[in-house]
């Protein structure tokens, strides 16, 4: 095979061996992909898929643009740093955004994601939320008064539907798809009307929302149903032009009457002034505040939840520290990861003698150590934790003891938990088999005979010990450090129990925003976070001491 | 005190047993089994013997599942809601809770009218829960409070027991150690309120910037005195250890650690929070789950029924017309009704808990406080 200018070699089909045996290795890799695809496909489906899903929403912030998509657009060419309110236009669709996600009981979720920004904004979207009705009916009752027609779900839906107006009709149904997540694809028995879309288009725009509610969420059947408020307030708004005015003396389609009707008592119809309407419904409304929060998180993405993360915060000025009394996650990656170091340590002062006593003694004597070792292995966490409050407190078994031996005056008995040294103590002792197991299992392929050769070389105990021993039982601690640092920066079920206030981990402040603010952008953002720490260790690991200088067995 | 009165005004009592065993038919458009929520321990007991075990005696074909999740009602049936796989049917929550549910679209709306029972007398039901009926979605069972215990030995010779709030601060007259819950809900409250405030403008001042200082500032008196707990058994373990002097938690805990169990403890009522519990429905649940379901708190939530989950523990029944069925204890034979948050003589000054107040501002303060913990 030295000169490939060589005619290629042949194998016995015919091929040329090179392709040939590419193909036996391809095969081969194939037939090993397939022994391991339902590994793969489990390991994918139950555990990259869903952490990949979880950290993506560290960044996801779409829920601001689906609730208020056209509020959001408009408010683009707002300048928070004036301190003038956005105008009129910003307030018109944000009450038919609004109206929309009400019916869809989707604003106040999304009150609920703005108050993380800014405190407050969780009652202002509820509360006007209740009102929206009323910033309707404003409209509704005069226009039913000068025409009864308008009172009628099946005249509405008679003067609104009509042909052309599919491409709108396809444009509403996205977006509530977008807003609720429900898509139904199916006829809804309504087509807007392309007329009356041009002619009234605020009305026809919240008329064929409510068709889409009306079928997709209700069920029930649109010419049936009487009109939300919002297309009320819609007409209101479109019969304010003067052109539309005049367009509809020259109208003669279905319910033209009723429309002459309205453009002749237009005096009638109270001025439409959302501004003022949401200023009254709550005066939040008119704060420029409330509008930069609303305008610097209507990105679909946002670094915000990572800028909380570390202390800081996304206002319209840019990115700040957030006020010194709000600061506690870099302190708190921090301490989980100076106290998972400590505990690492504590974890080989403690197994080290343990595992060689393992590795040495004879072997009876040496199962039934094995047997106390693995023992609390075996018990559950939340039982081995329990039981050291029982023996940390200040009334607990070791203060008593100390106190009966005279260590420790009565008055003054130690604090041995609800402190850092309590999380210490208890995860030291609950993480210390996956220190000892690993560097037993280096021990036990250390042969006895090296210590016994250096000794006779000269070398004295520690010489002996140190110079040969010692280095060969460092795969162990590697191994065992590994494992013991990366579980403990995880923990969080025993820190939460005898941690109290300064015991407490990373992962305590990700469980309580997983479970009781509901705040999992942030908890994403936080779980990220500590999942890169973790991988930047491994890598430094693997740089300085070498990942293949680690052993978890002979 | 509005709700009190209402909760006390006492009404004859009637035989609701005989009007609902009608509604309890067994059909077969219901599912047989349903998956109620709630919180373990004692409390879940009560609401078996009063509640599911009667049920199951009249529709022998149907059985429960119990959960004991209550306490990650919210996120679990947000997880469950996205994944759209509703496993629960029924979920005790706090009212907060509730609150929160509604407003995600998690929880379904009720007309309590409709499907409620109406009290013996008539009286509808939503007359009857009255002002307990604090969002759309929430079905009120009982009137619990936080309130605080202490240890009835270590009182200080020569002192009079503890019977004010304010003592949870007074280091002097009262030395030793305080247990309070690990989140600012009800302890900044109790701080303000002790540190001068009046109870009417509790909220108004821990709306401010300062107000929310002040209370820290108030709470940094005691704070190494003090052991944050987080679950509710906590206070009555570290009361009956001797950890800590006095300290915070429900008043059920601490009527069975000072009742039942017969501890040293004893116990204050004074500006006890109210708080409630009841049920919600998940939304979209399929339609014979949903059958079942409303059958089943419709019968769980009538008089009768309220009236008797008070045998097991002490909290007080949501409706106004329970009340005055309060009997017995069930196996001590004790009077009940002493040992209910909203019994006049324990109830003369309480604070009720503002879910509004908190919707608002639990983010902003829970990160004060929590900074303020690591400090």
């Amino acid at each position: 095979m030295s000169d490939t200018t060589q005619e290629p070699m042949i194998a016995a089909d015919g091929r040329p061996l090179k392709q040939s045996l590419a193909r036996a290795l391809r095969r081969q890799k194939l037939r090993a992909l397939a022994l391991i695809a339902p590994l793969l496909l489990f390991v994918m489906v139950t555990f990259i898929i869903p952490i990949l899903s979880m950290l993506f929403r560290s960044v996801e912030n779409q829920i601001v643009s689906n609730t208020l998509p056209h509020t959001v657009v408009a408010l683009q060419e707002w300048d928070s740093a004036q301190s003038e309110l956005p105008d009129e236009e910003v307030f018109r669709h944000l009450y038919f955004d609004l109206f929309k996600a009400a019916e869809a009981k989707e604003h106040s979720r999304l009150g609920t994601r703005l108050n993380y920004e800014k405190t407050g904004l969780s009652s202002v979207f509820r509360t006007t939320g209740r009102r929206l009705d009323d910033m309707g009916e404003v409209f509704q009752d005069p226009l039913e008064d000068i025409n009864e027609n308008f009172k009628n779900g099946a005249f509405w839906y008679e003067m609104l539907s009509g042909e052309g107006g599919e491409e709108l009709l396809e444009s509403r149904r996205t977006l509530w798809a977008r807003l609720t997540g429900d898509s139904m694809a199916g006829d809804i028995g309504f087509v807007p009307s392309s007329q009356m879309a041009d002619m009234l288009p605020w009305t026809t725009r919240a008329y064929t929302d409510f068709a889409i509610w009306t079928v997709v969420e209700e069920e029930d059947v649109v010419a049936e149903e009487d009109p939300w408020e919002a297309v009320y307030a819609g007409l209101a708004y479109d019969l304010q032009s003067e052109e539309t005015r005049a367009n509809i003396a020259s109208y003669g389609g279905p319910g033209a009457e009723a429309l002459k009707d309205a453009v002749a008592n237009f005096d009638k119809l109270p001025k439409v002034d959302f501004k003022a309407a949401f200023a009254e419904a709550k005066e939040d409304w008119v704060t420029t505040d409330l509008w930069a929060t609303v305008q610097v998180f209507s990105a679909d993405y946002t670094p915000g939840y990572f800028l909380n993360a570390v202390d800081l915060e996304l206002t319209p000025e840019g990115v700040q520290a957030k006020p010194e009394n709000q600061q506690i996650y870099m302190q708190l990656f921090m301490r989980t990861l100076w106290m998972a170091l400590v505990i690492t340590g504590s974890c080989i002062v403690l197994g080290y003698p343990v595992a060689w006593l393992l590795a040495n003694l004879p072997m009876r004597t040496a199962n039934t150590l094995m047997i106390l070792v693995l023992l609390p292995f075996w018990t559950s966490l939340l039982v081995r934790t329990s039981a050291w409050k029982v023996l940390l407190q200040q009334q607990g078994v070791i203060n008593d003891i100390l106190v009966w031996l005279g260590f420790v005056d009565d008055a003054n008995r130690l604090i041995l938990m609800n402190n850092a040294t309590g999380t210490i103590i208890a995860m030291t002792h609950i993480l210390l088999p996956f220190m000892i197991l690993p560097l037993y299992s280096v021990m036990k392929t250390i042969p006895p005979s090296y210590l016994r050769a250096a000794k006779s070389l000269g070398a004295t105990n520690w010489t002996a010990f140190w110079r040969v021993y010692f280095p060969q039982s460092v795969p162990g601690i590697g191994a065992g450090s590994i494992l013991v640092f990366i579980l403990a920066i995880g923990y969080y079920i025993t820190p939460e129990i005898v941690g109290g206030t300064d015991g407490i981990f990373i992962s305590n402040r990700i469980a309580y925003h997983i479970s009781s603010s509901l705040n999992w952008g942030l908890a994403a953002a936080l779980g990220s976070i500590l999942l890169v720490v973790v991988l930047v260790l491994y890598w430094a690991y693997d740089k300085i001491v070498g990942i293949d200088n680690v052993k978890l067995g002979g | 005190m509005k709700l009190i009165s209402k909760l006390m005004k006492p009404i004859a009592a009637a035989t609701a047993i005989a009007s609902l065993s009608g509604a309890a038919l067994a059909d077969d458009h219901m599912a047989s089994n349903m998956t109620i929520v709630s919180w373990g321990g004692a409390y879940q007991d009560s609401q078996i013997k009063a509640y599911a075990e009667p049920y199951m005696e009249m529709n022998p074909g149907v059985s429960v599942t119990w959960d004991e999740s209550s306490a990650e009602a919210v996120a679990k049936l947000r997880a469950m809601n996205e994944a759209g796989n509703i496993t629960w049917d029924l979920v005790d929550v706090v009212a907060a809770d509730a609150l929160r549910l509604c407003d995600e679209g998690l929880a379904m709306e009720v007309d309590h009218d409709e499907l409620l029972a109406a009290a013996p007398d008539g009286t509808p039901a939503s007359d009857d829960f009255g002002d307990l009926i604090v969002s759309d979605c929430f079905i009120p069972q009982i009137v619990y409070s936080t309130t605080v215990g202490y240890r009835t030995d270590l009182v200080p010779e020569g002192t009079a027991a503890p019977s004010d709030i304010c003592a949870l601060f007074d280091l002097e007259t009262y030395p030793g150690k305080r247990s309070l819950e690990k989140r600012p809900i009800n302890t900044m409250e109790w701080a303000l309120l002790c540190d001068g405030v009046a109870k009417e403008d509790v909220y108004d001042v821990l709306a401010t910037e300062e107000g929310q200082e002040r209370a820290l500032a108030k709470l940094d008196t005691i704070r190494d005195e003090v052991i944050w707990w987080s679950a509710g058994a906590d206070t009555p373990q570290l009361l009956a250890d001797g950890e800590v002097f006095m300290g915070s938690t429900y008043n059920g805990r601490l009527f069975s650690a000072i009742v039942e169990q017969d501890q040293p403890i004893g116990m204050l009522w004074d500006a006890q929070v109210f708080d409630l519990d009841g049920w919600i429905i998940p939304a979209d649940l399929p339609e014979e789950r949903l059958a079942r379901v409303k059958d089943f708190v419709k019968f769980a939530t009538d008089t009768q029924r309220l009236a008797d989950q008070a045998k097991y523990i002490s909290y007080g029944p949501a409706r106004e017309s329970s009340a005055p069925l309060v009997g017995k204890h069930a196996e001590l034979g004790i009077d009940m009704a002493p040992h209910m948050p909203t019994d006049p003589n324990n109830a003369k000054n309480t604070f009720l808990y503002n879910y509004e107040f908190w919707a608002d501002y639990r983010d902003d303060i829970d990160a004060k406080f929590q900074a303020w913990l690591a400090q």
